[in-house]
């Protein structure tokens, strides 16, 4: 007998009876606001700037990353190149750009997939990180998230809440461990 | 480790010889902890929200067998490559196939309990293939040659300084400098590096979905997203308790996962691996160690709930006073102590008796698992299949037999108040262990009972 | 209302005072009480050491004496868990089932049998509460710092009726005090540090007297206070609630 099924016998034989799955209502009672989202997500080291055009998209991004010799905007259907690149060659990425999907207020966590971020390194390997949410798909808790998307439609998909983050020398907290060292979010009407 | 060389009160004795850092080390935890607890509060409903977590794990234990070959369907379709291990020994065996096939000879790995349980590192090392450990604790601890002593915090017992020390020996960090920002720029540096030059990643596996196939990863620092998204094979090892039946339920778990455990809304990345990369290989590993056992005990399946937040050791008045390695056992802890039997009677029978019991463990735990009412169950057993001391089993003998006679209990009582000379005396071979940093109470001229009877008569007759 | 009276062993032998002052105070509050002589152990120094198989002889006393009772009260939240979660006896197991059912911890029965809203206790001392585990978390005698919940304490509701008495507040409310039965010899290194961090809690906020429900715990902290000499002494709760200084 393999292994797989070794295992999956021992199993049926040890597994105790069924039991039902709990209801999920009643969970979320969280508040949903733009407010309440900033709050969480600054806690988490990241900055938060709302815009209303492209002008000030850009004066964001030159208030809080003036040093950005190698941008890559993964929304942008010009620059395109670099998608098709070894990822690897991303190293030198100082600023990434990309859409997120939703928001979540009570964590400050942004959902982002494959389609948006084109290539799966990129939130990771930049430098800095720009996530652009749109106001009105901030949510309120995890299980509102999870009814949007409970279906994947890609290979990948990620919640960021902040710039990547460690604290295990002696609880000290340090922003920057091995993904972006920044977390700038662009929050549009 | 384990306990045929010691067990966990000689190594807890050892600890407890440098008091500044068994302070230095309850006030780190016990701080995490309180960060734990203000998480807690903050969310309407969190008791609530660990009834349903429970609630979730315990239908998937009652339905391990469908939803196990229902995730192998899904994976298999989404193009990964599916693989069983009966114990660790095979997981071993498959991972570095795999390696082999591929002709890998440096990895990189982020967070990784069952790796540890199963001792992967020595056994890739001895096949000449150089593992990376890339959270930056478990690297900490990789350099200095140790396991870690905690399974979210694994160098939560080692002081800024030595750190400094290490990476001043491996990484070439100037003499003296224990900065933890300076030593986490020169971690990321020099880690870069190695995830850019990999070949393989492995990572964990916080949760893995039935419905969609998919494996969710949790980390803060990004290693396991940096890891699997450059390297051309990604291996994903899980045990097979991982599982849970639909998307919609990992907003449950990962509301309560980062909160109790290190006291944040939630992790900075929650990974969801569902298909390989173009032009890479996702292997995944599935493996039993004992796991299939276990939920074949009653007492004990629901030890397989645990989602691995380290809660339960951050609130343990024990683990924080004995440190992580005094468990001789991957998984320190309440929750260790629960598991480690479980792999090894014999050699993890001491471990539940490291605990008063307390029950501190069971209330922190995210999915409500009755951790030290298991740890009592356990000391039954382990008692019952012969694995208790000599000297303990005589002791509790003769303490039974006049504690089951009232004529001996009294006798025994009148010459000398025996309890304390005789129980905590004779437990152990040690010599009288209470009196090493404790006075014994004053015994008394008269007993409750001996008072009780004059006082009675005199009532009566006055 | 007939009040069967259970004085846990180490508290007969070494601590009799209590078993007086809980005699006392019960009487006072206008319980008919009785000690039936030839009690002995509720068992549970054996089955936390794993050798729960051995208890039958205790349990078969426990049944023998205290069957009858309306209630049954003891001294001791960590006794009265371990006859509440353990107690059987295969002959006589309704008898058991009926004891599980009516023994109490002093203070629970204090504030949920007899509803006491007032005492004509004195204690003009600083207090510091040591919430034993086995009341708290087994008994549910406070509000545990782990879940969130509603804040109550039964002992502490009762030390506050005390004319005099300052209850002062701890940095943890509810931590292990270390004596976890045989865990305390077994494990005597960590157990001791856990007693001094404990007690160190306690000096921090100017308690003159440590109290709690468990004398068992309270020993454990005894031995180490007066091995170091530090200036607070350790008292049980009944022994404070009976107090008219």
């Amino acid at each position: 007998m393999s292994s797989r099924d070794k295992i999956l016998q021992a199993v049926k034989n040890n597994q105790p009876e069924h039991t039902m799955l709990p209801s999920l209502e009643g969970l979320s009672d969280m508040p949903d606001t733009f407010e309440d989202y900033k709050k969480v997500v600054e806690g988490l080291g990241a900055i938060v700037e709302e815009i209303n055009s492209e002008a000030d998209e850009l004066a964001a991004l030159d208030k809080h990353l003036p040093d950005r010799l190698r941008i890559i905007d993964a929304r942008s259907s010009i620059q395109r190149e670099w998608i098709n690149e070894d990822p690897h060659t991303l190293e030198d990425v100082d600023v990434a750009l990309v859409e997120g999907q939703w928001a979540v207020a009570e964590n400050g966590a942004v959902w982002l997939t494959e389609k948006e971020m084109q290539v799966r390194a990129l939130p990771f390997i930049c430098q800095h990180l720009v996530l652009i949410i749109s106001r009105e798909r901030i949510l309120a808790t995890m299980h509102e998230a999870y009814e949007k998307i409970g279906s994947p439609e890609n290979g990948f998909g990620v919640f960021i809440a902040g710039p990547s983050k460690t604290a295990d020398i002696e609880q000290s907290l340090v922003l920057g461990a091995h993904g972006a060292k920044s977390l700038l979010v662009l929050v549009k009407p | 480790m384990n306990s045929h060389t010691t067990d966990h009160a000689t190594l807890a004795d050892k600890f407890n010889e440098n008091e500044p850092r068994v302070n230095w080390h309850d006030e780190t935890l016990w701080w995490v902890r309180k960060k734990r607890d203000r998480m807690a509060w903050s969310v309407s409903g969190w008791e609530k929200l660990r009834e349903a977590a429970s609630d979730i794990k315990r239908h998937v234990l009652g339905n391990l067998h469908d939803y196990l070959v229902q995730f192998e369907q899904q994976a298999i379709k989404n193009g990964a490559i599916v693989h069983w291990a009966a114990d660790a020994a095979e997981h071993n065996k498959i991972v570095l196939e795999i390696l082999q096939q591929h002709q890998v000879k440096r990895m990189v790995k982020s967070k990784s309990m069952l790796t540890e349980e199963c001792h992967l590192n020595p056994h890739l090392e001895a096949n000449g293939i150089d593992v990376i450990d890339t959270d930056l604790g478990e690297r900490i601890v990789q350099l200095a040659k140790e396991p870690p002593s905690h399974i979210v915090l694994p160098c939560i017992h080692k002081k800024k300084e030595e750190i400094g020390e290490l990476f001043h020996e491996h990484l070439g960090t100037p003499a003296g400098n224990a900065d933890p920002q300076f030593l986490t720029a020169a971690a990321r540096q020099h880690l870069r590096q190695e995830f850019l030059q990999a070949d393989a990643a492995i990572t964990g596996v916080n949760f893995a979905v039935a419905e969609t196939g998919e494996m969710v990863v949790c980390t803060n620092e990004g290693n396991a997203d940096m890891g699997a998204h450059l390297a051309k094979v990604h291996i994903a090892c899980m045990g097979i308790e991982k599982i849970i039946p639909k998307r919609k339920h990992l907003g449950v778990f990962l509301r309560l996962l980062a909160r109790s455990a290190t006291g944040q809304p939630i992790t900075t990345y929650s990974s969801h691996f569902r298909q390989p990369n173009p032009g890479q290989e996702l292997h995944i590993v599935l493996v039993d160690n004992g796991r299939s056992r276990q939920l074949g005990r009653e007492d004990f399946r629901n030890s397989l709930k645990c989602i691995r937040c380290g809660a339960c050791m951050n609130t343990c008045p024990v683990y924080r006073r004995s440190g992580g390695h005094s468990y001789h056992t991957a998984v320190a802890g309440p929750i260790g102590s629960i598991l480690a039997p479980n792999l090894d009677m014999k050699d993890f029978a001491d471990l539940p008796f490291a605990s008063t019991l307390c029950g501190s463990c069971s209330n922190v735990c995210p999915v409500k698992i009755d951790i030290h009412q298991q740890l009592y169950k356990w000391r039954q057993v382990i008692v019952q299949e012969g694995y208790a001391t000599s000297g303990k089993k005589m002791s509790m003998k003769m303490m039974t037999s006049v504690l089951s006679s009232p004529a001996t209990y009294r006798t025994a009582g009148k010459m000398g108040r025996w309890v304390l000379r005789a129980f905590p005396g004779m437990v152990n071979n040690r010599m009288n262990p209470w009196y090493k940093q404790r006075e014994m109470p004053a015994p008394p001229k008269v007993s409750f009972s001996e008072w009780y009877a004059k006082n009675k008569k005199d009532e009566q007759q006055g | 209302m007939k009040v069967g009276l259970f004085i846990p062993c180490y508290i007969d032998q070494f601590y009799p005072q209590v078993g007086i002052a809980t005699l006392q105070l019960l009487q006072k509050l206008g319980c008919e009480v009785e000690y039936p002589q030839g009690q002995t152990c509720c068992g549970q120094p054996m089955a936390n050491s794993g050798f729960e198989h051995l208890t039958h002889g205790c349990n078969s006393l426990f049944v023998d004496h205290f069957d009858g009772f309306d209630y049954i009260v003891a001294p001791s939240g960590s006794c009265v868990l371990h006859i509440k979660d353990h107690l059987h006896e295969p002959k006589r197991e309704a008898a058991a089932e009926n004891i599980r059912a009516r023994i109490y911890e002093l203070s629970e029965f204090l504030t949920d049998v007899l509803k006491v809203t007032s005492l004509p206790a004195r204690f003009p001392h600083k207090v510091g509460l040591h919430q034993s585990c086995h009341g708290q978390r087994g008994l549910h005698l406070a509000q545990m710092s782990e879940l969130v919940d509603q804040p109550f304490s039964k002992p502490g509701q009762l030390l506050q009726m005390v004319a005099g008495l300052e209850l002062i507040s701890l940095d943890r409310t509810d931590e292990c005090c270390g004596f976890g039965g045989t865990f305390c010899v077994a494990e005597e290194a960590v157990s001791v540090k856990m007693g001094v961090d404990r007690i160190a809690d306690h000096v921090k906020h100017e308690a003159e007297v440590i109290t709690g429900t468990d004398v068992s715990c309270l020993m454990h902290l005894e031995g180490i206070i007066n091995r170091r000499q530090q200036p607070l002494r350790v008292m049980h709760i009944a022994e404070i609630l009976n107090s008219t200084i």
